[in-house]
């Protein structure tokens, strides 16, 4: 059975369509990924699966293990294994990491009937996966996200998604802004939570990622539609030719430099 | 003119059944009185209480308390240089009444050069149906380091009524706090007057959670190169209404001042705050920073919000900010995304905004009550 079903997806913001009818699935193991220009409708198709209400869904159908998501509030989707590495991660002065990710483990754990982590038990887990994520273990008592630098912050998406250990992961632009070290090492995270029981959208506007996280499928989105699948050859193509070598135009207009 | 008189009348029966007290003390307490009697209780068209309508407590008749047990001695004669000497009673009709009413006063003294280890304690608990007017006095010495818990509490209705002194000689350094947990059916009108020593440094933290209806006024006279922090934090649900007033005064040069007060607001609730800084003609070099923050929860909360600043000196620094607003929508989005519940991110955020004030919380027990409170608070408003 499928993990993850989109037929015919529409959604607006505002009175703005973005997604004009995605369909997609996502079997068990499967990473794929959606490039697109800037514009294109992938972060929205991002923030839609996780349950954003600033997105309206106003037609088709999210089937998420036999089960209708989009009936399904953001913290069920959680509870559900649905992570989603945000794009731009939201600075939270006054709430500790550790406090945050210890709370929001026990609640999935208890959600799925295993028994929650004790301080040591969680303590020890962190300290595991923080080594995976090259980590300074000083962040974890820091406020959420506050102070921490572009590259920090999407390491601890990555290092919360090895904590939480979702069944889809979707990756939103987690490589923008990072340089190369924070890429590998956000890569690296990625690749080891790879399995044949977690599938992962990557969402992405450079190719770039795509040679550190191999993906097996890959969708090309414009103007919220998928204009074009293939494998991961399909990237490398992009690369080559460019968005307008598929007779795409960029769909927002940005300044050039 | 018979309005006053009439909300006045009563507390007069009160005045004169008082026994007698020594001379000196009878003495203030027939002045203040009769100023009491001149000035009535304030109305909303007074500017300083424009927003805070008294009259419930005008109209209140509760009985007179003029005691609080054994345990406070009545007033040494050695207060008589300090007492009423700071607090005063010309323009507050609350520190008059209180002043009337004056019997046993609560003294503290911290001897030039001493550090106290341990907190001073004092609490105050006014009976249901009383008036309690307490008194407190502490004078702590050049030198000299202490922290103050000032903690008031009760059940049912009632008046408190507080005047709080705090004398700081030169160099001291003086941590004070005030818990007001009175009960939701309480009035709770309190003044606190710090004398703030040549470079001695004050820091007062006013954590207002109780009280049906709420006013307080936080007043320092700032020497030459002192320092003193006023922060606050008040939670005001249901139809609770707390009105903070403060004043800092930089009478000298070269002293600072840092305001922080934080709101979180529910329910119908109200809250007010003043904070006014005079930075008086000689007082060159003042630097001053005041922030009032609010977390409105509810479409029918109202926050009244206005710095107040005086300045008569050209070579200083002043900055003040007031904001206003609700739980961000990306937190809780973020928060919810990770599988904790709405209801849970709203207490974490809402937590999270009273934070920096609890961390700024030196005394242990204090910090833990107040952690303690807000966790179980703030859970009863989620579920």
């Amino acid at each position: 059975m499928a993990l993850l079903e989109i037929k015919d997806l529409h959604a607006k913001v505002g009175d703005r369509e973005i997604l004009k009818g995605i369909s997609l699935t996502i079997n068990p193991g499967e990473v794929h990924a959606i490039m697109g220009p800037n514009g294109s409708g992938k972060s929205t198709l991002a923030q839609v699966l996780a349950g954003r209400e600033l997105y309206v869904v106003t037609g088709g159908e999210v089937i998420y293990q036999g089960k209708d998501l989009l009936a399904m509030s953001p913290e069920d989707r959680a509870r559900e294994g649905i992570f989603l590495a945000f794009q731009y991660p939201v600075e939270i002065p006054g709430v500790s990491n550790m406090y945050f990710l210890k709370a929001a483990l026990n609640t999935i754990r208890k959600h799925q009937g295993q028994e929650e982590l004790d301080a040591i038990d969680f303590l020890n887990l962190v300290r595991e996966k923080m080594k995976l994520m090259e980590m300074d273990q000083a962040l974890l008592n820091r406020p959420v996200n506050t102070g921490f630098s572009g590259g920090e912050k999407k390491r601890n998406e990555i290092f919360q998604m090895a904590v939480l250990e979702p069944k889809l992961a979707i990756l939103d632009e987690t490589d923008s802004g990072l340089d190369i070290d924070a890429l590998r090492a956000v890569a690296g995270g990625v690749n080891a939570l790879r399995s044949p029981e977690r599938s992962m959208i990557v969402v992405t506007h450079y190719q770039r990622l795509l040679n550190y996280i191999v993906p097996d499928f890959v969708h090309v989105l414009s103007q919220g539609r998928i204009v074009k699948s293939g494998g991961k050859e399909l990237a490398l193509e992009l690369e080559e030719s460019g968005y307008a070598g598929l007779g795409i135009e960029d769909d927002e207009e940005v300044a050039t430099v | 003119m018979t309005a006053v008189s009439e909300q006045t009348g009563a507390w007069l029966e009160e005045f004169a059944k008082l026994p007698k007290a020594e001379p000196w003390i009878q003495e203030l307490r027939e002045r203040a009185y009769a100023r009491f009697a001149e000035l009535g209780f304030p109305t909303t068209h007074d500017e300083e209480w424009r927003f805070t309508n008294v009259a419930p407590i005008a109209r209140s008749s509760f009985r007179s308390e003029p005691t609080y047990g054994k345990k406070r001695s009545a007033v040494p004669l050695d207060a008589e240089a300090h007492l009423g000497r700071y607090a005063s009673f010309d323009q507050n009709a609350f520190v008059a009444l209180n002043t009337a009413f004056l019997s046993d006063v609560t003294v503290r003294r911290v001897p030039a050069g001493t550090v106290l280890e341990e907190p001073i304690e004092i609490t105050y608990e006014t009976p249901e149906g009383a008036a309690a007017h307490p008194r407190t006095l502490i004078l702590v010495g050049a030198n000299a380091q202490c922290s103050i818990v000032e903690t008031y509490k009760g059940d049912g209705a009632y008046f408190t009524n507080a005047v709080t002194e705090i004398v700081l000689g030169e160099n001291a350094v003086v941590d004070h706090y005030k818990v007001q947990r009175e009960s939701l059916e309480a009035f709770h009108v309190a003044t606190m007057q710090v004398q703030v020593g040549r470079s001695a440094n004050f820091s007062s933290h006013s954590i207002a959670l109780g009280g049906a209806l709420v006013r307080n006024d936080a007043n320092a006279v700032l020497s030459e190169g002192s320092h003193a922090t006023l922060n606050g934090l008040y939670i005001v649900n249901g139809t609770q209404h707390v009105d903070n007033h403060t004043v800092i005064d930089h009478a000298k040069p070269h002293a600072t001042s840092h305001e922080l007060y934080k709101g979180i607001l529910d329910g119908t609730a109200n809250a007010v705050f003043n904070g006014r800084i005079i930075v008086r003609k000689d007082a060159q070099k003042t630097d001053s920073k005041q922030t009032n923050k609010n977390l409105v929860l509810s479409d029918n909360a109202v926050i009244h919000t206005k710095p107040e600043l005086q300045i008569h000196a050209d070579d200083v620094r002043c900055t003040h900010g007031a904001t206003i607003g609700q739980l961000d929508a990306e937190s809780m989005f973020y928060l919810q995304s990770r599988g904790i519940g709405r209801k849970e991110a709203r207490a974490l955020l809402t937590h999270a905004f009273a934070q920096d004030i609890i961390d700024r919380v030196k005394v242990q027990s204090v910090k833990d009550d107040l952690e303690r409170y807000l966790s179980e608070k703030l859970h009863e408003h989620a579920h």
